[in-house]
């Protein structure tokens, strides 16, 4: 059973399309990246995953079953700048959000929570830091933060939009050992990526969307020139690393 | 203090925490321009409430308000989402109009009776203890008391049960919809319990205190707390003590109660703006202030580690040098030097300058961190 399968997904904003036609299977336990240029529609389609978008036609199947009935196995990351970080809270207070799914409606998180969010917290190296005002972070600290909060739903599937833009070189090293860690345990992982040159050795496989599908799968089979160019439409000089 | 006055405070006070609750979440959700909406557009739901019920203190007055202030809320939504229209401006249309329709049913159908224009933006806090509630003989206090008491006890009710959902629809509308949590809802809730508080108010205040009590007391909390809760708190408490202040204020000018209320307001603003601890502009020269000396300090320190124990020490590390190299003015040099000296970076040897080894340190430190 895949972790997530999209069939024949359109989505719309008005009568022009966003996303045509999209066929996707991730396996469980796979670290995905979805690569394109601006405009393709990365951002839509991981919303329409997640239930936030009407899609215009096709189907979205998370683990076997629809949204509606396994919104609490999905992690979301959002992009750093949709939040405003002027918002007066904590940093622990936003990493307990990611619980608050678990709590249910009315219900304070507790003692436990807490412990649990100090936990998160930890593992993205930022506990010192748990009653720092969240204005006071810089970006990379700031995507720790919500990286923290998706860890604490303890997610099947984690969707990620753009966890490493605008972080400094050690965030993006311990970001990614998380990813890694988080695909050890079986989890799946869905991110927008923009950095071309380290996707084959972040990732195991890779989506390359333009409104279409232009190709997805390994890395090492689909993340090719001639795909690249067709993704980004051949305005792009392709510098790839070694393998 | 007589009866009277008592009971004009008591209902300010009411009315100053009832805005203060709900304004928060509008002040946060930068929609501050919502209560002036809402507050205005109120006035046809009112006027129309009049007509059915032939009645100006009947709780329909307030469903029928609340029901215009939803309204304004869903049009001003869907003007906007049409993409032609920027949100401010579809405020601005929809409020006017709605309010401009108000307008004419009173003139209209209703001129002889005490629903009028004016009223409705300034209110007149000084007529409330003569609207009274009685029940059966008994006197039990100005209407307008309960009116808003139950507008008040309803908004912190609301807030108390769904502080975490509406905390979180706040800050990250997403995550709160991918939870579950139904941020939709919670948003037309919160605009509905406006849109009753504003209808509950405008009588005793008028609409534009309305506006007043529900932006100004949460922005000038925001300048003095880093916590959600505390600027609920804060904003309560400041809305009660503008309203209060306001009132001693206008008794001793013989002006309008809410005028006065309003201008306190805007004085707590303007106090808290200048002298907030963290975020006042008070604070912030002074950290400007000390920042610059401390980049002088550091730009002296650097320049003494570069000529220390060189052939040209004698003539760069001196005092009088500062002026011509550094291009300092006399007096700021003596300021560096002096202050440098106090956080013991430096020795004064006549006019010769000589580090210290902390002072050596923050060289060091201060050519490699840049």
């Amino acid at each position: 059973m895949n972790a997530v399968e999209v069939r024949d997904l359109t989505v719309a904003y008005r009568e022009s399309p966003v996303l045509w036609d999209i066929d996707l299977d991730v396996a469980p336990g796979v670290l995905m990246a979805i690569v394109g240029p601006n405009g393709a529609g990365k951002t839509t389609l991981i919303k329409a995953i997640l239930g936030l978008l009407k899609p215009a036609a096709g189907q979205i199947r998370i683990l076997g079953k629809p949204y509606r009935r396994v919104a609490s196995l999905m992690g979301y990351v959002p992009q750093r700048g949709t939040v405003d970080w002027d918002f007066p809270t904590s940093v622990l207070d936003v990493v307990l959000m990611g619980l608050y799914g678990r709590i249910g409606w009315v219900r304070r998180p507790g003692r436990s929570e807490r412990r649990e969010a100090m936990e998160a917290l930890e593992k993205v190296e930022m506990t010192g830091l748990a009653h720092r005002q969240i204005r006071q972070l810089s970006g990379g600290q700031q995507q720790r933060v919500f990286l923290a909060r998706a860890l604490v739903q303890d997610a099947r599937v984690y969707l990620m939009d753009e966890p490493l833009q605008g972080v400094d070189a050690t965030t993006e090293r311990a970001i990614i050992d998380i990813l890694h860690s988080l695909r050890s345990s079986g989890k799946t992982v869905l991110a927008v990526h923009h950095d071309l040159q380290t996707v084959s050795s972040y990732f195991d496989e890779v989506l390359l969307l333009n409104v279409r599908r232009i190709a997805s799968g390994p890395v090492s089979k689909v993340f090719t020139d001639t795909n690249l160019r067709l993704t980004y439409g051949g305005r792009i000089a392709i510098i790839k690393g070694a393998p | 203090m007589s009866t009277f006055q008592l009971e004009i405070q008591l209902v300010a006070t009411v009315v100053a925490a009832a805005c203060a609750l709900p304004g928060t979440f509008l002040v946060l959700r930068r929609m501050a321009m919502m209560s002036d909406a809402i507050s205005h557009a109120i006035l046809p739901g009112i006027v129309v409430g009049f007509f059915l019920t032939g009645n100006l203190s009947s709780p329909l007055l307030i469903l029928g308000g609340a029901a215009a202030g939803l309204l304004t809320v869903v049009l001003v939504e869907w003007i906007r989402k049409t993409n032609r229209v920027r949100e401010d401006a579809a405020i601005g249309l929809v409020f006017s109009s709605l309010f401009a329709v108000g307008v004419i049913l009173i003139a209209r159908f209703a001129r002889d009776i005490h629903l009028d224009t004016d009223a409705v933006l300034l209110g007149e806090l000084a007529f409330v203890p003569f609207d009274r509630l009685i029940l059966a003989g008994r006197d039990l206090g100005p209407q307008a008391l309960y009116a808003m008491g139950m507008a008040g006890i309803l908004c912190l009710g609301f807030i108390l049960l769904f502080y975490k959902e509406l905390k979180l629809a706040t800050f990250d509308r997403a995550l709160c919809a991918t939870l579950g949590f139904l941020p939709g809802i919670l948003h037309y809730a919160l605009m509905g319990l406006i849109s009753m508080t504003a209808v509950a108010a405008f009588d005793a205040v008028g609409s534009i205190l309305v506006v007043a009590l529900m932006v100004g007391p949460p922005v000038s909390a925001y300048l003095i707390t880093n916590r959600f809760g505390y600027m609920i708190l804060y904003s309560v408490a400041l809305g009660m003590t503008a309203s209060i202040a306001g009132y001693w204020i206008a008794h001793l000018l013989d002006a309008s109660i809410a005028g006065c209320m309003a201008v306190m307001v805007g004085v707590q603003f303007a106090v808290l703006f200048c002298i907030a601890p963290e975020q006042g502009v008070l604070a912030a020269w002074k950290r400007r202030r000390h920042q610059k000396w401390q980049f002088a300090i550091k730009m002296l320190v650097i320049h003494l580690l570069q000529h220390e124990a060189t052939p040209e020490a004698d003539r760069e590390c001196r005092m009088d040098h500062l002026q011509d190299h550094m291009a300092w003015e006399a007096a700021f040099a003596e300021g560096v030097v002096s202050r440098a000296v106090s956080q013991n970076f430096l020795n004064t040897v006549g006019e010769y300058l000589e580090l210290t080894t902390e002072g050596r340190e923050l060289a060091r430190e201060a050519i490699i961190h840049t």
